[in-house]
């Protein structure tokens, strides 16, 4: 070959690798940029007034006066808006205006948007559902309530040969000539009154329970269960994993027929699809050997030891491998058993590489859903206590990411709850990971000496 | 060739070599070293000792008497089964697969691949200093100590004395005692070494075997071990693998010269060097093959 072509050959290769670390980065970019910036929309955002209320009502937090003053400065500025409401309705019943059944509808969707907006009218009896006792607690919320206050959908058909284009129309025109016109820019100009819209740090998110349907309150019980599905995980398949390795890479006869067969075995474990391992895990764990008589974390933590034990295995496996003969020999030559130069020596030598394989398949346990969704995941749950885990099913952040986008009856309303969410799983798989590096780079620079 | 170290008064030389109670088959070189070593213990004896890598035999009938408290040398050219031999000795070979033996290596009376006989136990009497340092990648001190740990039972006071006393015998304790929490492997190579000699005097052993312990380092180092290992002679059995001919002269009592597997001269190591009897031995020491 030429010198010229090997050349042309030489870069367009490294071009093509280039390139392909380009894309992956870029991809990883548009991947987490997003789910960074929407998902810190969960815990950083502008609270109303109605926040701060259900914060203390709820939990207690906040002083009690400050929260008093404030309610009592908001009412001052809806209370027009009722009294616009009210004096519109009474027009209505008392057939003061033109066709005034007309109105009857559209008034009562106006009231509807308000009462979500600003929670219950005074005087109203206390609601059943908790979603109906507040407003609108985030600002980005509130204004897209008002935006529908505002504007109602409206199907443009006068194209007969197109199909119907959707516009939004202005509500006001509905209510032109009546005395019910002002109520709209009224709402306009003194939204931020009524509510008080105020930067919040709301790092309780992460930590506090869900209340109703993840309408309020933060995903604590997901996170809760996702640290414990991945410490059961760890319990069982810690020691299984490092022994089986630490059987294969020191005490196994390399040609063994059964070691082979071993072998074969564990890779096909790792080629298992994830779905299978949660059917097995329910079939085996719970409907056989009866671990727990439903779902639990328990259950689901077996089953995800089993997924992640090749990984550990493997990892340790090469981990110990790598360790210098020459550490054996010397620990051997002085009088230490196989057993004592294993704990003593080659473990701790190998230990960097085992910890990388831990904490990968922390991160696996972490975010698989498949094998959890029979085993151990429900949909709505509270934090469990360390014993109830051996009994109950919890909520886990990977199966209700899943479960709030597809089963949620009001996904519009939890859309920062699902990107907090994945942040918040994203965040705990990054975190692991770096703590790995950390902790790998300290290890290794101690081995080194 | 000159001689460095004076020989033991007590080496007063019997050459005739009388080898009628020795079985020997036809072809072997097998020779005893019985009258060489009137006036010393024998600390460790094999008597047409063979070992076999799988079927490849890699020391063929070899009889050998190696004294106590004195420095002996083996030496040859690569594949001679000079390191196979003394890997044998504390059952190193072990490790190997597929290794095994046939014939008698004693030590102390008892047979080293005999039945009873528990690696662990012998290797704690048998110490051994490889080719290559081999620290720990632990302290300073934890390395020393390995050895007196395993056994246990031992308060921090007797540790540390114990550790000093190893670091004093192996010449490294005033260049290493203001770090003992350091890791051992940021020691300069021929630190390194003395302190797997160190190690391994902790536990104490009768037999110190080195395995070219000098062929990884720079020649400053590799006078400073053999300084030591002048230190260490007439306390422990010290048998010595080496490839440098020079440094066999200058360190050792006795010299063994193996050659593809067969014994072929033991003899003190000045009469050795300078009077060698079989030919082998004369070209290999002049230099002719190897």
């Amino acid at each position: 070959m030429k010198l010229q072509t090997r050349r042309v050959l030489d870069r367009s290769f490294s071009g093509m690798g280039y390139f392909s670390v380009f894309l992956l980065s870029a991809s990883l970019i548009i991947v987490l940029v997003p789910i960074f910036v929407r998902g810190i929309g969960a815990y950083i955002f502008k609270g109303t007034v109605e926040f701060r209320r259900l914060n203390y009502e709820k939990f207690n937090r906040g002083n009690k006066e400050t929260i008093e003053k404030e309610m009592a400065a908001v009412q001052k500025f809806r209370k027009p808006v009722y009294d616009m409401l009210a004096a519109f309705e009474k027009q209505i019943d008392n057939e003061e205006i033109l066709n005034s059944h007309e109105y009857v509808r559209d008034l009562e969707e106006v009231k509807e948007l308000v009462r979500e907006l600003l929670g219950p009218a005074p005087g109203e009896p206390e609601a059943v559902m908790m979603r109906d006792r507040y407003g609108r607690t985030r600002w980005d919320k509130a204004r897209k309530t008002l935006f529908h206050i505002l504007y109602m959908e409206k199907w443009d058909h006068s194209n007969a040969d197109e199909m119907g284009k959707k516009v939004m129309a202005p509500r006001v025109d509905q209510f032109k000539g009546t005395s019910f016109e002002k109520f709209f820019p009224y709402m306009e100009e003194n939204l931020e009154n009524m509510l008080r819209p105020r930067l919040t740090f709301y790092w309780r998110f992460l930590i506090d329970a869900s209340f109703d349907a993840h309408l309020f309150g933060g995903i604590g019980a997901e996170v809760l269960g996702t640290i414990y599905l991945v410490l059961g995980t760890m319990i069982f398949a810690i020691p299984m994993g490092v022994v089986a390795a630490v059987y294969l890479a020191e005490f196994s006869k390399e040609t063994g027929k059964i070691v082979s067969l071993m072998r074969v075995f564990i890779s096909t474990l790792a080629g298992v699809p994830s779905i299978v391992f949660g059917l097995f895990g329910l079939a085996f764990f719970i409907n056989t050997v009866k671990v727990s008589n439903s779902k639990s974390v328990l259950a689901g933590s077996l089953t995800l030891a089993l997924l992640v034990l090749p990984t550990i295995i493997r990892a340790a496996e090469e981990a110990i491998r790598t360790v210098p003969r020459t550490y054996k020999e010397a620990a051997l030559s002085l009088g230490a058993s196989k057993m004592r130069t294993v704990l003593t020596v080659i473990l701790p030598a190998a230990l960097p590489g085992i910890l990388t394989g831990i904490v990968i398949s922390m991160g696996r346990a972490a975010g698989e859903t498949a094998p959890i969704i029979f085993t151990a995941a429900v949909s709505v749950g509270r934090p469990l206590n360390l014993i109830e885990t051996l009994t109950q099913p919890t909520p886990a952040l990977p199966w209700n990411i899943y479960n709030l986008v597809t089963e949620h009856e009001a996904v519009e309303q939890i859309r920062h709850v699902q990107f907090g969410m994945v942040f918040t799983l994203v965040l705990l798989v990054l975190l692991l990971n770096l703590a790995a590096i950390i902790l790998r780079a300290r290890i290794s620079k101690k081995l080194r000496g | 060739m000159k001689m460095q170290e004076t020989q033991p008064e007590n080496q007063k030389l019997n050459i005739n070599i009388d080898m009628s109670d020795i079985p020997r088959t036809a072809k072997s070189q097998t020779q005893s070293n019985a009258d060489i070593l009137e006036n010393e213990d024998i600390q460790v004896f094999s008597r047409d000792f063979s070992v076999f890598y799988g079927s490849n035999e890699a020391i063929k009938k070899v009889s050998l008497r190696i004294p106590a408290r004195k420095v002996t040398a083996i030496i040859g050219p690569s594949g001679c089964g000079k390191s196979t031999y003394l890997h044998a000795v504390n059952r190193m070979n072990d490790l190997i697969p597929g290794c095994h033996s046939q014939g008698k290596l004693v030590f102390d009376g008892e047979e080293i691949y005999g039945p009873y006989v528990d690696p662990v136990l012998l290797r704690k009497r048998v110490g051994m200093v490889f080719q290559k340092p081999n620290p720990f990648p632990k302290s300073i001190f934890d390395n020393i100590a390995y050895g007196p740990r395993l056994s246990g039972g031992k308060s921090k006071s007797e540790l540390y004395g114990l550790v000093e006393k190893s670091l004093k015998d192996a010449v490294l304790w005033d260049e290493v005692k203001d770090r003992m929490n350091d890791n051992a492997l940021g020691l300069s190579g021929g630190q390194q070494q003395r302190l797997c000699i160190a190690r391994a005097l902790a536990v104490e052993p009768e037999i110190l075997l080195m395995d070219e312990p000098t062929s990884a380092l720079d020649p400053r180092a590799t006078a400073s071990i053999e300084d030591l290992i002048g230190e260490l002679r007439g306390k422990y059995t010290i048998i010595i693998v080496t490839h440098n001919m020079q440094q066999a002269a200058r360190v050792s009592d006795y010299t063994a010269f193996f050659y593809e597997g067969h014994l072929i001269e033991f003899a003190p190591t000045d009469q050795l060097f300078t009077k060698p009897k079989e030919k082998k031995t004369e070209d290999y020491i002049t230099g002719r093959f190897g």
